[in-house]
């Protein structure tokens, strides 16, 4: 038999965005107060589930990881209700307002302590394309940086060879389609098109509530607040506003010359 | 004057966007530049016209190690030209090298840059194009990905400067990377591509899978087709066509939604446009709430119209 493999998954709590999403205060920030597990995050976790369902080695271990304030709790407990056999949070007042730089420095240490704290080194760690709160796709490569590990970016397909030493993937670039291998330990960011996440069964969500869940705080990962959260940030917000609606907007309803009308808004735009 | 290094993923011709990237910095004061491989002549000539000094290039060809080369190199100019910004595009290979270079640089990193003024104030449009924020880096240096069709490029006359000078860097770098082991290339379009076109026509489930009309104006418009994640998902048209948040960004002056309800992932992708234009058949479509100008109606009737129409007014 193989070596058990450990994988991370990244879930961030986010607020949904079928909701109204604002950013307020000063400096302002989203407001987390409610949220889901990032959508995209799902794709990781079904992900590093399937990876691990294919060797089919009882002490292979899928744990999530997040960094959020209590509310967080939800992501993790989605992702253990989806079959990841433990969660870790990382939680402190102090992270608020912490940009990509220092999200990627707690969950880099977070990392780090989930491989003491399990007594195994960490093999993977996955993590979704994109947070639909930041978007801004940088923590996966910020922390293959900062872990030292090799990264792909934007797997839309992703397999382990038999022994797990290394990976296999796929990755779609605007004009090409590119295969990608990696030698493990490796971050790795997936699509949406990697897979479709499955749903938790009630026998899942029932035995999500036995699962393990560690809280830690900055200071327990060996951060001082200074170095965390707005405080601790390379870059600071120093306006937001909303987009203003476009309260131009023409409706037409096409009685046979829909085509004709946009045309000439074409014309009268100069766009044309 | 500010220094800036332009990050290019090319060494052989400009694209659009990489002029963007040039003549903003360029706006800003001197100007450095890094490709990836040894610069074409043309290219040299091209980046003299945007008065561009030193051209950082790596000492050998980089290999087939991703990301991580080229943000080794970019680091090593970085360091060289003692840069306050480094500007890259705004397409997801670029926005991970700019992710590891803030690290290495110890520099906040700021993506999806709309605008960027001259005390390196950056508008970024944030939640899926629904807010607009500015915002700055803390640290010495900043690291900006620009959207594309971001800078105005028709104030801009070639500069009279000699050639840049050109360094090379031996950038081994120790740091594991993956490796491409195999390459695939897309079909290519002879329209525009799409992150950087002008106009972009693009269709939803509601083409049924017939794009010809949509096509035919984005021909009439010179623009490039893209599509919602429905429309690729029903094997209609390639992943690369896909618009939105797990797609392409686009920031056209013009985009034509055809058949697309519009909902929020969709919106992420195409919220910057300049214009919005839509087609749908359900007044109720949520598109129409950002919409500059819509139509009701079915738009296998609607797109053959109004290109032809639009046939009548140019003859
Ligand atoms: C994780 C995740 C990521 C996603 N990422 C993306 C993304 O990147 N991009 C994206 O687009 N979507 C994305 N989606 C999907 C998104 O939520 C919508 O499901 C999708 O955009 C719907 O595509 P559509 O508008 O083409 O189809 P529909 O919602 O089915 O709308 C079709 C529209 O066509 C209209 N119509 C039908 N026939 C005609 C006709 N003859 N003439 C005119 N109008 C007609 C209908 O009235 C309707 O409004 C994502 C979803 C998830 C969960
Ligand atoms: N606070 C967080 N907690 C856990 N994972 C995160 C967090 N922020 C980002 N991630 C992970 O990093 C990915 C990219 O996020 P981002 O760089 O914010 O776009 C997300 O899909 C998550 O998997």
């Amino acid at each position: 038999m193989t070596q058990p493999l450990t994988v991370v998954v990244l879930v961030k709590h986010v607020p949904d965005a079928k909701e109204e999403r604002v950013l307020a205060g000063d400096p302002p920030v989203v407001d987390r107060s409610s949220g889901i597990l990032s959508e995209l995050d799902e794709y990781a976790v079904e992900a590093a589930l399937q990876l691990t369902e294919a060797r089919d080695n009882a002490e292979d271990r899928v744990l999530a990881l997040t960094m959020g304030p209590a509310g967080a709790a939800g992501a993790l407990k989605r992702a253990l209700q989806l079959g990841a056999h433990g969660g870790f949070h990382v939680l402190d007042d102090a992270l608020a307002g912490s940009d990509a730089w220092v999200t990627a420095r707690v969950l880099a240490a977070a990392v780090e302590r989930i491989a003491r704290h399990a007594g195994a080194p960490v093999d993977l760690v996955l993590t979704g394309m994109a947070s639909t709160d930041g978007e801004t796709s940088l923590v996966p490569g910020q922390l293959a940086e900062r872990l030292g590990l090799a990264q792909v970016g934007l797997a839309s397909s992703l397999a382990l060879d038999d022994d797990a030493a290394s990976l296999t993937a796929t990755r779609d670039t605007e004009t090409e389609v590119l295969e990608v291998v990696a030698e493990l330990p490796a971050v790795v960011s997936v699509t949406d098109r990697i897979n479709t996440p499955r749903y938790p069964n009630f026998k899942a969500i029932m035995a999500a509530k036995k699962k393990p869940v560690q809280t830690w705080s900055a200071a327990d990962l060996g951060l001082d607040a200074e170095a965390v959260g707005f405080a601790g940030s390379l870059t600071e917000v120093l306006e937001a506003v909303p987009r203003p609606p476009r309260s131009a907007g023409r409706i037409v309803v096409d009685e046979g010359e829909g085509g004709i009308r946009l045309a000439e808004f074409l014309v009268a735009e100069k766009l044309v | 004057m500010t220094t800036a290094l332009v990050v290019l993923d090319t060494a052989e011709g400009l694209r659009r966007s990489d002029r963007e990237l040039l003549v903003l910095a360029g706006g800003l004061g001197g100007t450095h530049v890094v490709v990836p491989g040894a610069p074409a002549e043309a290219l040299l000539d091209e980046l003299a016209g945007h008065a561009v000094g030193t051209v950082h290039v790596p000492a050998e060809e980089p290999g087939e190690g991703l990301t991580v080369p080229a943000v080794a190199l970019a680091e090593a100019a970085a360091r060289d030209s003692g840069a306050r910004v480094v500007l890259l595009g705004g397409t997801p290979e670029a926005k991970e090298v700019a992710g590891r270079l803030g690290v290495r640089l110890g520099a906040g990193v700021i993506t999806d840059v709309v605008a960027l003024d001259a005390d390196l104030v950056a508008t970024k449009s944030v939640l899926a194009g629904g807010w607009t924020t500015r915002c700055r880096a803390r640290s010495a240096v900043l690291v900006a990905a620009l959207r594309a069709n971001s800078v105005d490029l028709s104030g801009h006359v070639p500069a009279a400067a000699g050639r840049p000078r050109v360094r090379a860097h031996a950038v081994a770098d120790p740091a594991p990377a993956a490796r491409v082991v195999g390459r695939r290339a897309l079909p290519a379009s002879d329209r525009p591509p799409l992150a950087e076109a002008r106009v972009v026509v693009a269709g939803g489930r509601g083409t049924g899978g017939d794009f010809g009309p949509l096509e035919e104006l984005a021909d009439v418009l010179g623009g490039a087709v893209g599509a919602s994640r429905a429309a690729v998902d029903a094997g209609w048209i390639g992943h690369e066509a896909q618009i939105g948040q797990t797609g392409r960004t686009v920031s056209p002056q013009l985009y034509v939604s055809c058949g697309i309800s519009g909902a929020i992932q969709q919106r992420a992708g195409m919220q910057t446009a300049r214009v919005i234009v839509a087609v749908n058949k359900d007044e109720q479509a949520p598109v129409f709430e950002i919409a500059d100008l819509g139509i009701v109606g079915d738009l296998r009737k609607v797109l053959p119209q109004a290109v032809e129409h639009l046939r009548k007014l140019r003859s």
